[in-house]
């Protein structure tokens, strides 16, 4: 007597699976447009507006049409080396020490907590730091100042991939190592940290990817510069920082401009993500082993 | 001996990260004494009336007076607005690629919200500066203003289009990727036997994935709701670019307003005086903060879930 109850209950079962179905590719459909959107539209304005004097002239007075960007590709790639300078040893430091010395300590837990809550503070207060820390000191903004602040933003991401990429190395490498009578020190370097090299390298990559892009941390470290200048001394132009200033400004050649910054800054990044996903993809370490 | 050595040269770096943070935290802690000797905790809330124009008086550097209250309000309703916006379609997109796309589609899509989390804001900023804000002034704004008016929160006409509602829909595709891939994570950590028995009981997909998955993943999801908020209380360029930066509280999220960080970013370098300088400090340690907090409960949910699951369940 109750199937007439019983069909109306699981044809609305049915509606409602269909219903969150369609809901959830909806959804989908929904994040993927504004990507696909701001790739195209990116692609679209910056490869019209990228010449070779983009990458050749320096920017030209407030109004003039042309100019490039030549100071701050130089300046990015400055504060990046510098930034790297600091990071990158720290940063696989930390890591070898997380992986290789401090396994399953207490003391290794706090190092990995403090590694994410740097991770997690926003750039803009790292940008407050870096000027407390260095500016204030030397009496003025500063190329070295915005590289010390980038450098300090890549220690965490460096330090975790490194970790997770020397786990993957099978105990039986270190074993073989040790029982070849060589110190530890050489085989931790040469032999473990060897094995996982391309790993630790696209972790290295993937820090470098994401701070070439921060622009809060800049603003008052780097400050940026209308001149070229590589000296660590005085104050120094990076793209993301033209890229903001030219955003905001009124000129419409500015505005060609940053979106020719931004599609170079894009394929610097995606290239280094699609590599991080390509190596670790592949399992790096199948080969070695 | 060398092995000592290398051994405590790796401790030092390890060290160093807690120097750090323990240095950047005394920092913004001397440097905001000022402000806090002055206003104490009436910084965060006070809201006065200037006596000669008689409208509200929160931020002018000027002449010393300082309230952070237009700041938090902008933080917070933009953050909320944006998780609202985020949250349902993170955890839609979670639910097909954990439970419905073909295996074929899985990786890209999975690769393409990773890209997402690779932008940089200041990219977000200029796409929303000539894409987005073009659109909602010229068919979203007007619409909502007609439609939804009479609630009062989407009253004020603002011919330019920027305001509270810009800021919240760029933060929400900032935070998308991040809440997204925890969300992943966490349903994916669910074990196989809790969706085949609710199935073997004749469950739909959908009540499988609700009473199966849903109600196992919940803890997690929330972490990662958590952790999205963290990052979207953080954000800067992006929000500084289209919220508009002005110092005042409005209820209509069609309106201009400033968030802590974009007024650090707006006025740090040419603080007009040390006062001006210590209260956007404090600002900065308020954001550092409730990050802190915020991010150390977000992974402790998510951590709460996957711990002990399989990594990998495909």
């Amino acid at each position: 007597m109750n199937t007439g109850e019983m069909t109306f209950r699981s044809r609305l079962r049915g509606a409602a699976d269909h219903l969150v179905t369609g809901l959830a590719i909806v959804a989908t459909a929904l994040v993927i447009l504004p990507l696909v959107a701001i790739f195209v539209y990116l692609l679209y304005k910056g490869a019209s507006s990228l010449n070779f004097a983009f990458f050749t002239q320096m920017p030209k007075p407030p109004g003039e049409l042309g100019g490039g960007m030549a100071n701050a590709i130089v300046g990015s790639a400055v504060l990046l080396g510098v930034g790297s300078l600091i990071g990158v040893p720290i940063g696989i430091g930390s890591g070898i020490f997380l992986a290789e010395y401090g396994r399953g300590t207490k003391l290794a837990n706090a190092v990995r907590f403090t590694a994410d809550v740097l991770n997690g503070v926003p750039s803009i207060v790292m940008g407050i730091a870096g000027y407390a820390l260095v500016v204030v000191p030397l009496h003025r903004f500063s190329a070295f100042a915005g590289g010390v602040t980038l450098g300090i933003m890549m220690i965490p991401t460096i330090t975790r991939t490194t970790e997770e990429m020397l786990l993957m190395v099978p105990n039986a490498v270190r074993e073989a190592a040790l029982g070849l009578g060589v110190p530890n020190w050489r085989s931790v370097l040469s032999i473990t940290l060897r094995t996982a090299s391309p790993g630790v390298i696209t972790g290295c990559m993937l820090a470098f990817s994401r701070v070439a892009g921060e622009t809060a941390p800049l603003i008052f470290t780097a400050f940026g510069n209308n001149f070229f200048s590589t000296t660590l001394k005085e104050p120094i132009e990076a793209l993301p920082l033209q890229i903001w200033v030219y955003a905001t400004g009124p000129y419409e050649d500015w505005h060609r401009l940053a979106w020719g910054g931004a599609l170079v800054l894009i394929v610097l990044i995606v290239t280094a993500v699609s590599l991080v996903r390509w190596v670790t993809s592949r399992g790096v370490l199948k080969g070695a082993s | 001996m060398a092995d000592r050595g290398f051994h405590w040269l790796m401790v030092l770096c390890a060290f160093s990260i807690f120097g750090i943070v323990i240095l950047i935290a005394t920092e913004l802690v001397v440097r905001s004494q000022m402000t806090w000797k002055q206003f104490g905790l009436s910084f965060f809330y006070r809201a006065d009336i200037d006596p000669t124009t008689h409208l509200p008086w929160y931020w002018d550097p000027v002449n010393g007076h300082f309230s952070a209250l237009p700041f938090i309000y902008g933080t917070l309703v933009t953050s909320f607005v944006a998780l609202l916006l985020a949250v349902p379609l993170a955890i839609g997109l979670s639910i097909f690629l954990t439970e419905m796309c073909p295996r074929v589609l899985r990786s890209g899509l999975a690769f393409l919200t990773e890209l997402l989390a690779a932008i940089p804001s200041v990219i977000y900023g200029l796409w929303a500066v000539f894409v987005l804000v073009p659109i909602l002034r010229e068919h979203v704004n007007p619409w909502l203003t007609r439609a939804l008016g009479w609630t009062g929160l989407f009253g004020i006409d603002n011919p330019t289009g920027l305001g509270y509602l810009a800021a919240a829909v760029v933060l929400a595709i900032m935070i998308l990727p991040i809440i997204s891939s925890l969300t992943r994570e966490v349903m994916t950590a669910v074990p196989h036997s809790q969706r085949e028995a609710v199935l073997a009981l004749g469950a739909t997909r959908w009540e499988m994935i609700r009473m199966g998955v849903l109600r196992n993943a919940r803890i997690g999801i929330v972490g990662a709701v958590i952790l999205g908020l963290g990052r979207a209380l953080g954000e800067t360029m992006a929000v500084q670019m289209v919220i508009g930066n002005t110092p005042e509280i409005h209820k209509s999220l069609l309106a201009n307003g400033a968030t802590m960080s974009a007024v650090i970013a707006n006025e740090y370098a040419e603080a007009v005086t040390d006062l001006h300088r210590s209260a956007l400090t404090e600002l900065g340690l308020a954001l550092f903060v409730v990050t802190i907090i915020v991010n150390a409960l977000a992974r402790l949910l998510v951590w709460a879930v996957t711990r002990g699951a399989p990594t990998q369940v495909h």
